[in-house]
């Protein structure tokens, strides 16, 4: 049986790894997709203490070497449920089941989607959640974000060094990102606000060619012409596997303090995932550390 | 089999023309999620039979990479008698990919 199973090796699983390591345990880290959770999409990491500047992929492979050289196993497996059998765990896959004497939980967030019709079929053909990604495949061409926080309001400055047109949808009458941001953008002669709009409709048959935007007042219905849709309305976590373990706030992530303890002794959380109100890089390896410490202590 | 670079100078060649399927990889030198993909794309090369792979570095071959329609990366894309066949966004695991090429 391993020491401690830890479910996503993006900062927080992959530090959680180190730090368990460290303290003498056996680790086993599943990951559904890559490791290095969403840091990899991101060029430049400038707010790291100690590290000036690096690049999400190599910060990740940094972390994922550190952990492998310390002894890891690494299992591209998606974790399907967790069961608690007192002293002993059982994490199922697909097509496996493995065996802890504990469980974190660090299975970070993702990219809210609008939930429109096609949304999902259309990434890659013009939907895109990362303006930074993909920004540059509709240089000259209109897009449209969406969203009203500071990712929302920086994609939308971002484009419009690239793009002929950009048009910022949000439902609301004002913006709640910074307000510099707000007014350096109303300087920008081809971005264009779209307030108390929302997009309810995709349109394009193989790719985005434009969207309905009905307005939120009258409840008129527009179409903007547009070869890209920048969906930035935040993040949301997925934990619905884990609900009879651990308790779930309101917006899905796992209810545990600083401490990253759930209700279920032998089981902790980790990043994005849990209840917190700052989510960096920091933050999610600082919780990487204090869960696997907690972890490893716990083991009897 | 090596890794095919693929311009817009020899992609009829070496992709439309192809007699065997033909997985494209589209990847930029800055997007961190391509270098996770490349190694595993770079591995089933190594075993490719029946197929080749070639990639596309859509920085450097951006009128290559907007006839494609690539709009994000990484993009994989399947080719079968000079026709797109299969087209992946993101990071796939080795056995998806060779279920791409099926």
């Amino acid at each position: 049986m391993t020491d401690i199973i830890i479910v996503g090796a993006g900062t927080a699983g992959m530090s959680a790894a180190i730090y368990g390591l460290r303290a003498g345990k056996s680790v086993l880290v599943f990951e559904a997709a890559a490791y290095g959770g969403q840091i990899i999409n991101t060029p430049d990491i400038e707010n790291y203490p100690g590290i000036a500047h690096v690049s999400g992929f190599d910060f990740a492979t940094g972390l994922y070497n550190q952990m492998m050289d310390l002894g890891a196993e690494l299992k591209f497996e998606r974790v399907t449920s967790v069961e608690d059998a007192g002293d002993k765990k059982i994490v199922r896959t697909a097509s496996n089941e493995y065996e802890a004497k504990a469980v974190i939980l660090a299975t970070g967030a993702k990219n809210r989607p609008l939930g429109l019709e096609r949304e999902q079929e259309m990434i890659g053909s013009g939907v895109s959640y990362c303006a930074t990604c993909d920004g540059m495949f509709f240089r000259r061409k209109d897009v449209v974000v969406n969203g009203g926080g500071n990712t929302a309001l920086e994609d939308a400055a971002f484009l419009a060094n690239y793009c002929n047109k950009v048009y910022l949808v949000h439902r609301r009458d004002a913006f709640r990102g910074d307000a510099a941001a707000v007014k350096e953008l109303e300087s920008k002669e081809n971005v264009e606000f779209v307030l108390n709009a929302t997009v309810t409709k995709i349109l394009g048959e193989k790719k985005v060619e434009g969207v309905e935007v009905t307005d939120k007042l009258t409840g008129e219905t527009r179409v903007i012409e547009a070869q890209g849709l920048f969906v930035a309305i935040g993040q949301m976590p997925e934990n619905q596997a884990f609900a009879d373990l651990v308790d779930l706030d309101a917006g899905g992530y796992i209810a545990a303090g600083e401490d990253c303890l759930t209700r279920t002794s032998g089981i902790y959380t980790a990043g994005d995932c849990r209840t917190k109100t700052v989510r960096q890089l920091t933050t999610a390896a600082a919780d990487g550390a204090v869960a696997a410490l907690a972890a490893a202590a716990g083991i009897k | 089999m090596a890794v095919i670079e693929v311009n817009l100078d020899n992609f009829e060649q070496e992709v439309k023309q192809a007699d065997v399927p033909v997985l494209v990889d589209c990847w930029a030198p800055w997007c961190g999620p391509c270098k996770m993909l490349s190694p595993i794309v770079d591995a089933i090369a190594e075993e490719a039979e029946g197929f080749k792979v070639c990639k596309i570095n859509v920085d450097d071959e951006d009128i290559l990479g907007e006839r494609l329609e690539v709009a994000s990366i990484p993009t994989l894309l399947v080719f079968k008698n000079g026709e797109e066949a299969g087209r992946s966004v993101g990071v796939k695991g080795k056995d998806e990919i060779l279920a791409m090429l099926k």
